[in-house]
């Protein structure tokens, strides 16, 4: 053993005192990470120091994923344009409509003199791999700070809800994907309007409606959408289906299991919404003087 | 006892820092493909590995700082919350130095039944950390990544006495 050695051979402090020290520098690194969150720009700059081992290592899927684009038959190549084509035709007859009806939507608003609805941005960005932590569910998109990438915007895909950007690097971005445990995204029940807060079950395919009431109005095969109310996702978006209720009068809540709408673990691109979604105006109006005084006077009163 | 004699000779042979860099470098590339689904759970921690075996066959060449270090990177690479290889890597380096003598004793084939539970260690040390965050254990599973990593020791030993350019004894690797 060394500790056994001749103080000749001794080199500094023993093992143990080493393992002793860089535990607690570890400990106090994770503490204020977890905690605090003073660490970022360090993180930052050690993701720059990573960047191009990460961009090295995923090079080769992504060559062989082009690659395999490259060499699609020509059978599957028109099967595929007609499908296409087909479904451009219904997706313009949709469009017209959306259109009409945006329009409509639109004027109405402005004759309530509401604000228009969300017109935001979105950026077009490639799924490098999915996370590497076995605990968490995340992904890596090719897409950073550099191309306005910021933690909280939303991710979406042709369907629905994907998740949330969590980190923002300069040239890649980390989202936290709605089955992550931590996650949270605020829904309505498309059939009657109900709101509630979905979780992520933490696992592949999985979401949670927690704390609604044993008696509450949901059925299987509800669709839930964004509330908006959050101001991190617009208003509408399909988030996830009921899938399973378990209502025991025992407990005080249902126990409800949805399934993502989008497919979170399926594309390739995603779509950053990268405008930030405008916080409804304070609807509720400044309580103006007269009303301030008057409650003074009740609180005073009591 | 030529074994050993030729092990005592395998200590003097000069290493330059230049490979164990390379070596971490390629650990960490190694670490980062895309791995996903089963082929994750499975996959082992190379960094790991490497830091393992300089430290068991190269006394003095690495220690607790650059292990550190690796950790860092590794828990920016994965997302995690900054310390949590850190501190596992210094578990493992700790391990490594206390038991090195008794390991050097074995063939490299041997050998995987002393790395399997120092590994198993360092990933029982990530699991606290974050079972102390607030996740869930996710299963035995989890365990994998350090059997195929103590399966992959002898080629990897192999690769990189290849890699250093020596001639190791074929009786030995």
């Amino acid at each position: 053993m060394d500790t056994q050695l001749p103080p000749l051979f001794r080199r500094g402090p023993s093992p143990l005192a080493r393992l002793v020290f860089f535990t607690l520098l570890s400990l106090l690194l994770f503490v204020t990470d977890a905690r605090f969150k003073y660490l970022e720009t360090f993180r930052l700059s050690l993701s720059v120091l990573i960047y191009p081992l990460q961009k090295l290592a995923t090079a080769p899927s992504l060559i062989l994923n082009r690659a395999s684009e490259f060499f699609a038959t020509h059978a599957h190549l028109t099967d595929e344009n007609a499908k296409l084509n087909q479904q451009n035709q219904l997706n313009a007859a949709q469009l017209q409509r959306l259109q009409a009806l945006e329009e409509e939507n639109n004027q109405l608003r402005r004759l309530l003199k509401a604000r228009e609805g969300y017109q935001g941005s979105a950026a077009l960005a490639e799924i490098l791999y999915s996370g590497r932590d076995l605990f968490s569910r995340r992904i890596v998109i090719d897409k950073g700070r550099e191309d306005g990438i910021r933690p909280g915007q939303a991710v979406v895909d042709s369907v629905g809800v994907i998740g949330q950007v969590t980190r923002a690097y300069p040239f890649v971005s980390e989202v936290t994907l709605v089955t992550d445990k931590d996650q949270t995204v605020p829904v309505q029940v498309l059939r009657n309007g109900l709101r509630a807060v979905v979780f992520g079950a933490g696992e592949p395919s999985g979401l949670e409606l927690r704390y609604m009431p044993v008696n509450v109005d949901i059925q299987t095969g509800d669709e839930l959408i964004t509330s908006g109310i959050d101001g991190t996702y617009p208003y509408g978006l399909p988030v996830a289906v009921v899938s399973k209720i378990e209502r025991n009068a025992a407990y005080a809540f249902a126990r409800i299991f949805c399934t993502p709408s989008a497919g979170v673990n399926q594309h390739r691109q995603v779509l950053v919404l990268t405008s930030p979604t405008r916080n409804p105006e304070n609807v509720i109006a400044e309580p103006s003087s007269k009303t301030q005084a008057k409650t003074k006077k009740a609180k005073r009163g009591n | 006892m030529s074994t050993q004699a030729a092990k005592a000779q395998e200590i003097l042979l000069p290493v330059k820092t230049s490979v164990i860099v390379l070596s971490l470098a390629l650990g960490l590339f190694l670490n980062l493909l895309p791995w996903s689904g089963f082929g994750l759970l499975i996959r082992p921690d190379f960094v790991a590995l490497i830091l393992l075996y300089w430290c068991i066959n190269w006394p003095r060449k690495i220690g607790f700082g650059v292990a550190w270090g690796m950790g860092l990177l590794v828990d920016v690479a994965d997302a995690t919350t900054l310390g949590e290889h850190a501190f596992a890597y210094c578990v493992l380096i700790y391990l490594a130095i206390i038991l090195r003598r008794h390991v050097r004793m074995f063939n490299a084939r041997e050998q995987v039944w002393h790395i399997l539970p120092i590994l198993l260690v360092s990933q029982i040390a990530i699991l606290l950390i974050k079972v102390y965050n607030g996740a869930e254990f996710i299963g035995w599973g989890y365990f994998l990544s350090s059997v195929t990593g103590s399966l992959l020791w002898p080629p990897l030993s192999g690769l990189l006495a290849i890699l250093l350019r020596l001639k190791p004894e074929p009786d030995q690797i």
